[in-house]
């Protein structure tokens, strides 16, 4: 089992997914002065600030252009670098998407894409910077790989390994203070979905900051309706561990999956064409319904737009009973 | 420093010609492609790969090389036909052009054939990567140089002006930008499609040094291309001015020759017409 905080017993800290960003890369930085980081005017809300002042040749600013961001990154890892570019999920990759195909990923170059402010958990901005969309776009790219991890500890961890595996990788991570539900000393490896709660009757595969929700829709289901499940923090969408989804399908033999992101071609998406071609079970998708986001509160949001604790419970009863 | 000798500029003349019949082959080969930008650009081709650049064939992975971006990858043809004529492939492999698991891909890939640097055809999206590879030697104290050729109707892509400002903002000497300044587009002239004039006042606004020169004559092309090359602390541009299908006469200056490849007897008819220029070339030694 992972080494996980005490979350049933509410011994959370909250953090921003995007604080672990600016950790993992100020240590990548200093491990390797290959590291670049690139930022489009956002260096506060990317958090590269504490890489600017650490590694101030490392760090270069281009301003409010982000498909200029994928195509000199691509120049810049042709000759050695490894640059980070970090912009809002909802232009980078959402507005350079062409450039991410062509010039990341067929042309197989070793540019390390951030993605912030990614969800409806952003909030007050509203619907124009919610990126919802761009797991579905990025898991499509050959050669790409896409990971969205839990909370900001596992972010620094994933953008430490993510900076040492070559080649085109896209991390997705949120703007508001979320859940720390793994520690330290919690392993992390790209591609090895992860265990976080054992059980049997039904399997949540979730994955960034909505983990913690299917943890406590997990007690929730335990606690008031008998039904135990299995917890499994799915952060690689591209690779998917197969072996773990499949598995998960095989002991449960039901799966709910979670993740803040439109429900159509997402992380569930993926989830289900693995099991429909290995292990058909019934599926429930947790996930925004083919809408836009809007203002408001964070969790607010999450809730009024279907992807709070209570939506997950009533998901995975519904799982349970087609199981039957 | 290299001298331009008279004897030089002939063989160079002569190259050109080698490469545009190349261009023609491949396209005929090929049954679909461009004819009227290769062969527009077969001069500065050429010049570049026969006299600016620092290279070598056998060493397509030198570091320390000249990289030379195409920004605009429907040219192709040219480009294949220089690399081919100056040695880095059999001048045979240009008849694979895009042909099923030919390296020669319809629009270059770096990943099947590297000493194309950049994998292009999107347009407006060589500029970009030309700064970040000019940036990067800038980092690592590198002295090779960064030549990008654009086609004119690109500057109409957004991704080339933000690449053009940077370009300026970290003052890369040690990059040339190269226009092939033909006036054709696929759908008409660049001046009704959407007017890119003035185009070289747009570039000082940008504070970039600019050069204009004839793109078909390749003794101007290299005392332009060198001055360009030697200017310190911005970004240089050399605007060169081409007819569009140059040496091959009935298509000179007809747009409509973009975007399509000639069939077998206007293929004959071209070539007949360089191995002419070839002759006139030799009778003026």
């Amino acid at each position: 089992m992972y080494d996980l905080v005490d979350y049933r017993n509410g011994d959370v800290k909250m953090v921003p997914t995007r604080n672990g960003f600016g950790e993992g890369l100020v240590e990548a930085g200093g491990r390797d002065r290959n590291v670049l980081g690139i930022c489009a005017d956002l260096s506060e809300s990317t958090r590269f600030e504490a890489f600017k002042k650490a590694y101030p040749k490392q760090y270069v600013e281009i301003g409010v252009s982000e498909q200029l961001l994928v195509a000199m990154a691509g120049g810049l890892a042709s000759v050695g670098k490894i640059p980070w570019i970090a912009s809002y999920a909802m232009f980078n990759p959402g507005r350079s998407w062409e450039q991410v195909r062509t010039i990341m990923a067929l042309n197989e170059t070793n540019v390390k894409i951030a993605g912030a402010h990614a969800g409806v958990s952003v909030g007050p901005d509203g619907a124009t910077h919610q990126a919802i969309e761009d797991i579905a776009i990025m898991r499509v790219i050959p050669n790409m790989t896409v990971v969205v991890p839990c909370d900001a500890a596992q972010t620094k961890k994933a953008t430490l390994a993510l900076t040492e595996r070559w080649g085109p990788v896209y991390l997705r991570f949120g703007r508001e203070k979320s859940a720390v539900v793994t520690t330290a000393a919690t392993s992390f490896e790209i591609g090895k979905a992860q265990t976080f709660r054992e059980g049997s009757d039904v399997a949540i595969v979730a994955c960034g900051i909505l983990v913690y929700n299917a943890l406590m829709a997990a007690e929730k289901l335990a606690r008031d309706h008998g039904i135990e499940c299995r917890v499994v923090n799915n952060h690689t969408i591209k690779p998917m561990d197969e072996e773990a989804v499949v598995d998960a399908a095989r002991t449960c033999g039901t799966v709910v999956t979670v993740e803040e992101h439109q429900r159509h071609a997402g992380m569930g998406s993926r989830v289900a064409e693995i099991l429909a071609a290995r292990q058909p079970v019934p599926i429930e998708f947790v996930g925004v319904d083919d809408r836009f986001g809007q203002s408001g509160d964070p969790f607010e949001l999450v809730e009024y737009y279907g992807m709070g604790v209570d939506a997950i419970v009533a998901a995975a009863r519904r799982a349970q009973e087609r199981k039957k | 420093m290299q001298t331009l000798t008279s004897e030089r500029l002939t063989e160079l003349k002569l190259k050109a010609n080698d490469v545009r019949q190349g261009i023609i082959r491949s396209l005929l080969a090929a049954g679909s492609g461009h004819s009227a930008g290769p062969l527009d650009m077969a001069d500065v081709f050429t010049a570049l790969y026969g006299y600016l650049l620092r290279h070598d064939p056998q060493r397509p992975d030198w570091e320390d090389r000249d990289r030379l971006l195409l920004s605009c990858g429907h040219i192709a043809p040219v480009r294949y036909s220089a690399m081919a004529n100056f040695g880095y492939f059999p001048v045979e492999e240009l008849l694979t052009l895009r042909k099923f698991g030919t390296r020669l891909q319809g629009h270059p890939e770096r990943v099947t054939l590297p000493s194309v640097e950049t994998t292009s055809g999107p347009l407006g999206e060589g500029l970009a990567q030309g700064v970040g590879i000019a940036l990067g030697a800038k980092l690592d104290g590198k002295d090779f140089h960064v030549w990008v050729v654009t086609s004119d109707a690109e500057h109409q892509c957004d991704l080339h002006w933000e690449a053009m400002m940077t370009a300026a903002k970290f003052h890369l000497d040690n990059l040339t930008c190269v226009i092939d300044r033909n006036f054709i587009q696929i759908d008409g002239s660049t001046e009704d499609v959407m007017p890119l004039e003035p185009l070289g006042d747009k570039y000082r606004a940008f504070n970039w040094e600019v050069f204009e020169c004839d793109g078909n004559d390749i003794g101007a092309f290299i005392e332009t291309a060198e001055r360009a090359r030697s200017v310190k602390g911005r970004p240089a541009v050399v605007v060169a001015n081409t007819v569009p299908g140059k040496g091959v006469p009935y298509m000179e200056g007809d747009y409509t020759w973009h975007g399509k490849p000639p069939n077998a007897q206007q293929a004959e008819e071209a070539l007949r017409e360089l191995q002419t220029a070839r002759e006139r070339i030799l009778a003026n030694v």
